[in-house]
């Protein structure tokens, strides 16, 4: 029986080889330090294993043996496990609501709202505020992603009949080379990206790596369509890798995001759906509308997570700008987009070699550009431009598209 | 000047720990540093020698160097301890379903120690055994499991070894410290219930931070207040103690050392001004 003052625990034949301390550890929890626990048990090492165990977490053993009935030890606790914990701190809450504005370097990679035990290292995260990185709609946003991705051998139906002239053949694949390229660059931003956000504001580092995802069967089907009749990949131009290697080098995540999500993923969007509307035949349709599904949540984050920031960043509207600028000036003296990837667009409207379906191929790819300039346009809107700023930053956008 | 401090590199965390503390103690103001040993008799004759201040001691290194300073007439003070050190025993065991009940019955059998220096599996149990009568090599076989030697049973794989003798059954019983025991149970070197403890050993106290004289009486004290005053509830400190084993650091004291005395006369493993006299068997 145990009393208040001598509480009793029973181990029967239960040793500390096979789990005792859960037993002791559990009757010591609620104890004050200095009080004691009277063990009863059967097992023969129970006591030189109690004592040993006991030096070791801080516990004193009294008066092994003696005393009441059946007692083969006593128990004094100690507060080593106590001193442990007596500073810990929630790392904020589980839900999206318990997101903190700046949570601390050495809660590192514990999970949101788990109780950190104060002290060690401090890892190297740069992104750290929430308002640099967070956007309401993330969490949202990272569950219709999962829901919505697709695998490639099943969406696709590689199979169908895809018999073209060689040379509308050649353009898609020059198209589809292009987008390789591209996919490429937007699968590598976010996932360099995530890696510095603080796992902290883990809804937005989850999405980054569904968007990596993402990119990744982006590659993968625009590669197969691209080898689908056993030909060769198009080309690749100095002008549409100089435009891409711009956007690897933003540092900011905010400045990245929007020259990749906002600007260059938005204008894609555009382009996703001028090769789906004139697609040749159903693969190329079917890889581009696939994509173009999964870019329209992309940009959808871009455009949240600035909305987000401008709202609580006043100034941020002015480094976006400044960031389109600094861009436009480094790429000025560059061809843009790659003529080959230009001229296979109209080809691939033109289907033939005449020029009536030339000059129909030339002036609905001048068509996309003006669609891409809209949409960017409204986006900036969006974000908070007024109006003829929004013009005039559209067109310093780079003329690669992305 | 630093205060300069010896230790044993008898595991690489050795390394980690005491530049943590040395950073710590440095925040504090300070100056102290530490050397590495790679055996415990070097260090032992260079704090006799002043070459270092201080030395994280063994039991076995703290009874030389009491030796040593009372040869030589210079005082030696075991200034703090870790409290996880303080009251140990060790234990006899056998196999759960071998005839023995009791130290008498090991009489003619074979018993697995660890290492040649080592206090707590070698050097207390067989003086304890022969306490209850069993003479070394004349009543009973001892089998030593010589690892590392000079690292004053630091090592654990003697004791370990011993203690897989016994598993094997190739000794009739086996020495180690009652939390090597709960150790080797818990991590299936021997499986839980196989086997019985027959004797324990009096409680005695293991290592101990020795001063030697080079330290001036103030710097003494300042370091101790500061090792003391070290806490488990800073941050900082908490995974040095989790790594070293201890949750405080106690005042030293020597009154556990007494079983471990008895032994190094048993074995002419010290003569009595602290030279080395254990012979051919004891080179680290
Ligand atoms: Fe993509
Ligand atoms: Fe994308």
């Amino acid at each position: 029986m145990s009393t208040p003052s001598a509480p009793v625990i029973d181990l029967e034949d239960l040793g500390f080889e096979q789990g005792a301390h859960l037993l002791i550890q559990r009757a010591l929890r609620d104890l004050p330090p200095g009080d004691e626990l009277a063990v009863t048990g059967s097992d023969p090492a129970l006591v030189v294993h109690l004592e040993a165990w006991c030096r070791q977490f801080g516990h004193r053993v009294h008066d092994p043996g003696g005393g009441a009935e059946g007692v083969r030890a006593r128990v004094v606790r100690g507060h080593t496990d106590l001193n442990r914990w007596s500073a810990a701190e929630r790392a904020g809450g589980p839900g999206s609501n318990g997101v903190v504005e700046n949570p601390a370097p050495h809660w590192g990679l514990a999970a949101r709202g788990a109780l950190i035990e104060q002290g060690g290292p401090e890892l190297p995260f740069d992104l750290t505020e929430r308002k640099l990185v967070w956007a309401d709609i993330a969490p949202n946003l990272y569950a219709t992603a999962v829901s919505a991705q697709w695998n490639p051998d099943e969406a696709v139906q590689w199979e169908a009949e895809v018999a073209l002239p060689d040379e509308v053949e050649r353009a898609v694949v020059q198209i589809m080379t292009y987008l390789v390229e591209n996919e490429q660059a937007a699968l590598v931003i976010p996932a360099r990206l995530l890696s510095r956000i603080h796992p902290h504001f883990r809804e937005v580092v989850q999405l980054l790596a569904v968007q990596a995802a993402d990119e990744a069967r982006h590659v993968e089907v625009f590669t197969r369509r691209a080898l689908l009749k056993g030909g060769e990949m198009g080309t690749s131009a100095v002008s549409g890798r100089e435009s891409l290697a711009t956007l690897l080098t933003e540092p900011d995540f905010s400045l990245a995001s929007f020259l990749l999500s906002v600007l260059g993923e938005g204008s894609f969007l555009n382009l996703l759906s001028f090769l789906d509307r004139y697609a040749p035949d159903p693969v190329t349709r079917q890889v581009t509308r696939l994509a173009r599904q999964d870019e329209a949540r992309h940009v959808a984050f871009g455009v949240g997570h600035l909305q987000y920031q401008s709202a609580v960043d006043p100034s941020l509207r002015t480094r976006l700008r400044a960031a389109v600028e600094r861009r436009h000036d480094a790429l000025v003296d560059t061809a843009g987009l790659n003529q080959d990837v230009f001229d296979a667009l109209v080809t691939l409207v033109a289907g033939e070699w005449t020029p009536q379906a030339v000059k129909r191929g030339y002036a609905e790819v001048q068509r996309l550009r003006t669609e891409m300039d809209e949409g960017r346009q409204h986006r900036l809107i969006r974000l908070g431009f007024p109006p003829d700023e929004a013009a005039d930053l559209s067109a310093l956008h780079t003329r690669n598209f992305m | 000047m630093a205060l300069l401090m010896g230790a044993v590199a008898y595991d690489p965390k050795v390394v980690t720990i005491w530049a943590g503390f040395r950073s710590w103690f440095a925040d504090q103001g300070l100056d102290f540093d530490f050397v590495l040993y790679s055996h415990y008799e070097r260090q032992v004759e260079d704090l006799a020698a002043g070459r270092i201040d201080a030395a994280w001691n063994s039991p076995l290194a703290w009874i030389r160097t009491e030796r040593l300073a009372a040869a030589h007439n210079w005082r030696a003070t075991p200034l703090v301890m870790r409290d996880t050190d303080r009251d140990l025993t060790s234990v006899i065991v056998v196999r759960s379903d071998s005839p023995f009940h009791d130290v008498a019955d090991l009489k003619g059998e074979t018993i697995a120690v660890g290492a040649v220096d080592s206090p707590q599996a070698t050097m207390i149990p067989v003086s304890f055994l022969r306490a209850a009568g069993l003479r070394p090599e004349v009543d009973t076989m001892i089998r030593r499991h010589d690892v590392g030697v000079g690292l004053h049973g630091d090592h654990i794989g003697g004791e370990r070894d011993a203690a897989r003798a016994l598993a094997a059954g190739t000794v009739s019983a086996a020495c180690m410290t009652d939390t090597n025991h709960l150790l080797f149970g818990r991590e299936g070197t021997l499986s839980a219930g196989s086997t019985r403890v027959i004797a324990r050993t009096e409680s005695f106290d293991h290592c101990n931070l020795s001063v030697g004289a080079s330290m001036p009486e103030d710097d003494m004290r300042r370091f101790g207040d500061l090792l003391l005053s070290m806490s488990y509830t800073d941050p900082r400190v908490r995974p040095l103690f989790d790594l070293e084993g201890l949750t405080t650091w106690l005042p030293g004291r020597t009154s556990g050392y007494a079983a471990l005395a008895t032994a190094v006369d048993e074995t002419d493993f010290y003569d009595s001004a602290g030279g080395v006299t254990a012979g051919e068997e004891y080179a680290p």
